[in-house]
C-alpha cells in the first residue's frame, strides 16, 4: 500500500484524539468516584487522597452482590434455553429444507425490527396474567421470545453455509435425524454458537427497558436496571453514584477485555447478520 | 446439490420427506417462545390500541381515535420528531465519521496500538446504555468537565448545565449516541476497507488521485454493504432510544428530549392510558419499519 508520511502522522493524531474522547467520560467517573463522599466536585480533577473507601460504600449500599446475582440468574436463563431453541430452529431451516421454511424464515423476519417498546405495554399485562409479574422469570421468558428471530436467523445462516453433502452422506449412511444433529451438525456450529452467546450475554446483562418496566424492585432486575436504583439512592452525592455506576460496568468490560476477540467478531457478525 | 449420483439423491430426497414432520418439531420450542412473547403481544398491543382503558377498570371501545390523536397531540408529535432528530447524531454522525476514521488510520500496521485502540473504540459498545446515560450526565452537569473545559479556554461564557437547558438538551443526548456508537461504525468500516482489493488503491494513487478522489471512488462503493447495515441499525437505535434519555432527562426539560420510548412509558405507566400507549407502539413499529425497509431494497438492489 502506497501511503504518505503526512497521512501517517495524520492518520495517527485523529485516531488518539477519538481515542481520548472515547475514554474520557469513563475516566471522568472514576475521578468523580474518588473524590470525598459529601463533596460536590468540579469537572476532571484527581484528588490527592482518593477516596477508594467510596466503592467499599457504594458496594454495600447499593446490594451489589444482590444485584449480581439476580443478573446471572436472569442470564443463566435466557442464553442457554435461546441458544437450544435457535439451534434446533435454525438447523431445521437452513439445514432440513422443510416444507413452508421459507414461509417460517419471513415470520421470524418480521420480529426483527420491531422494537421493544411497541411491546412492552401488552407484555406487561400478558406478564401480569400469567402471575410472574415483579419476579426474575417476567424478563427472562419474554427476553427468550424477543430474542429469538434474531438468533433463529442467525443460526439458521450457520446451517445453509454447511454444504449439504455432508447431511446427504450421514443420511445415507443411515444416521438418524438425531443423530447426524447431534454428532455432526452440533460440533460444526460451535463457533457460531460461541458468538451467539456472547451477543446474547451482552444484550441480557445490558438490559434496562424490560426490567424497569416489569419488576417493582430494582434488586430484582439485571444490574443495568438497577442504575435507576443508584441515581434515586444517590441524587446527593455524585461521587458515591459514579462508584455505583463504575463498580456496575467492571465486570462487563472485564469479560470484554479478556474475550476481546471473540466479542468484536460477534459484535461485527452480529451486526451484518442483524 | 452438486452430487450426481441418482440413487444416492433420490435417497436423500426420500429421507427429507419422512424428515418434514421431525423438521417441523425442531422449530417448534423457537415458535412457542416467538409467539407467546413476540407475536401474541403484538396483537394485544393492536387490540389494546383500538380501546380507552386505564389497566384496570372496564375498557371502552373507541375506533381509531387513540391512532388520531397520536397523529394530533402535538406532544406525541413533538416526540416523533425528536426522534427524526437523534438520527442525525446516531447515524449521520458515527456513520460519516467511521468511515473518515476508517479511511485515516486503515493505514495502521497490525500490532499492540492498533489492538488497544480497537478495545478502547469499542468501550461504548459493551457498557450498559444507562451506564452512558450516567457518565454523560456528569460530564454536562453545571460543576462537570464540559464546562470545565469551557472555563478554561475562556469560553466559561457558554457554560451551562447542559441537559437541562431547552436548547441543548437534544444535542447533548443525541452526541451520547454518536460516542456509543462510533466506535462499532469505525471498526467495522475498517474490516470492510481490509477486504477491498488493494490493488485498486495502489492503482488511483499511481494515477496520482487525491485522497477525496480516492475515498468517492474506491472506498465509499466498496463499503456500500457495511453503510446499509450501520444506517440500519443505528436508526433503529435512534427511534427506539429509550435507556439514555431515561437516564439523562426522562424527557424534559419540559419535552425538549421527549421520545417515543419515553412517551409510551409515561403515557401507559404513569398515565395509565393502555389504548393510547399501545396505539403509539404500533405507530412506532410501523414508523421503523417504513425507515429501514427502503434501505434495505436501495441495498439490495445495488449488490446485484
Amino acid at each position: 500500500m502506497i501511503v504518505n508520511k503526512t497521512e501517517l502522522i495524520l492518520g495517527r493524531v485523529i485516531l488518539i484524539v477519538v481515542l481520548v474522547l472515547t475514554i474520557i467520560p469513563l475516566v471522568n467517573m472514576l475521578s468523580a468516584a474518588l473524590q470525598p463522599a459529601d463533596t460536590n466536585p468540579t469537572g476532571l480533577t484527581f484528588t490527592g487522597d482518593p477516596q477508594w473507601i467510596n466503592f467499599v460504600t457504594a458496594f454495600e449500599k447499593g446490594n451489589v452482590w444482590r444485584l449480581m446475582g439476580s443478573s446471572l440468574f436472569i442470564v443463566v436463563f435466557v442464553v442457554p434455553v435461546s441458544l437450544v431453541c435457535a439451534t434446533l430452529a435454525g438447523y431445521a431451516l437452513g439445514n432440513l429444507r422443510i416444507p413452508g421454511a421459507r414461509f417460517l424464515f419471513i415470520f421470524f423476519i418480521l420480529g426483527l425490527t420491531i422494537p421493544f417498546e411497541a411491546l412492552i405495554i401488552p407484555l406487561y399485562y400478558e406478564v401480569q396474567g400469567l402471575g410472574i409479574l415483579n419476579t426474575q422469570w417476567a424478563v427472562i421468558f419474554p427476553l427468550i421470545g424477543l430474542y429469538m428471530p434474531f438468533s433463529v436467523i442467525w443460526m439458521r445462516a450457520h446451517f445453509l453455509g454447511v454444504p449439504s453433502e455432508l447431511s446427504e452422506a450421514a443420511r445415507v449412511d443411515g444416521a438418524s435425524r438425531w443423530q447426524e444433529f447431534r454428532s455432526i451438525q452440533l460440533p460444526l456450529a460451535r463457533p457460531a454458537l460461541s458468538a451467539l452467546a456472547i451477543l446474547l450475554f451482552l444484550w441480557t446483562w445490558n438490559q434496562f427497558l424490560l426490567p424497569v418496566v416489569l419488576i417493582a424492585d430494582p434488586l430484582n432486575r439485571t444490574v443495568a436496571g438497577a442504575l435507576t436504583f443508584f441515581q434515586g439512592q444517590y441524587s446527593s452525592s455524585i461521587p458515591l453514584l459514579n462508584a455505583g455506576a463504575l463498580i456496575i460496568i467492571v465486570p462487563t468490560i472485564l469479560v470484554f477485555v479478556i474475550f476481546q476477540r471473540q466479542f468484536i467478531q460477534a459484535l461485527l457478525q452480529g451486526a451484518v447478520k442483524g | 446439490m452438486k452430487s450426481s449420483i441418482a440413487p444416492r439423491r433420490a435417497a436423500a430426497k426420500a429421507a427429507a420427506r419422512r424428515g418434514t414432520l421431525s423438521g417441523w418439531a425442531f422449530s417448534v420450542p423457537a415458535l412457542v417462545f416467538y409467539a407467546a412473547f413476540v407475536i401474541y403481544p403484538l396483537i394485544l398491543g393492536i387490540q389494546y390500541s383500538f380501546y380507552k382503558w386505564n389497566g384496570v377498570g372496564p375498557s371502552e371501545f373507541v375506533g381509531l381515535k387513540n391512532y388520531i390523536r397520536v397523529f394530533t397531540d402535538s406532544t406525541l408529535l413533538g416526540s416523533i420528531g425528536n426522534a427524526f432528530v437523534l438520527i442525525a447524531f446516531f447515524t449521520l454522525i458515527p456513520v460519516t465519521a467511521g468511515l473518515v476514521l476508517a479511511t485515516l488510520i486503515r493505514s495502521m500496521r497490525p500490532g499492540p496500538f492498533s489492538s488497544l485502540s480497537q478495545t478502547i473504540l469499542f468501550l461504548p459498545q459493551i457498557i450498559p446504555l444507562a451506564a452512558a446515560g450516567i457518565a454523560w450526565s456528569w460530564m454536562y452537569a453545571q460543576t462537570g468537565a464540559i464546562n470545565q473545559v469551557l472555563n478554561a479556554i475562556g469560553l466559561g461564557a457558554l457554560a451551562r448545565p447542559w441537559l437541562g437547558d431547552f436548547q441543548t438538551a437534544l444535542p447533548a443526548v443525541g452526541l451520547i449516541g454518536s460516542w456509543v456508537l462510533t466506535g462499532l461504525c469505525t471498526v467495522l468500516f475498517l474490516t470492510g476497507i481490509g477486504k477491498i482489493d488493494q490493488s485498486l488503491y495502489e492503482a488511483v494513487r499511481l494515477d496520482g488521485a487525491s485522497w477525496w478522489r480516492e475515498f468517492i471512488t474506491i472506498t465509499i462503493p466498496g463499503l456500500r454493504q457495511e453503510i446499509a447495515v450501520l444506517v440500519t441499525i443505528t436508526i433503529i437505535a435512534a427511534l427506539s432510544s429509550f435507556d439514555i434519555i431515561y437516564t439523562t432527562t426522562l424527557g424534559g426539560p419540559g419535552r425538549s428530549t421527549l421520545v417515543p420510548g419515553i412517551s409510551i412509558y409515561r403515557i401507559g405507566f404513569t398515565q395509565s392510558n393502555v389504548g393510547l400507549a399501545s396505539a403509539f407502539g404500533i405507530v412506532l413499529m410501523i414508523l421503523v419499519l417504513a425507515c429501514v425497509l427502503p434501505i434495505q431494497r436501495l441495498a439490495r438492489a445495488s449488490s446485484k
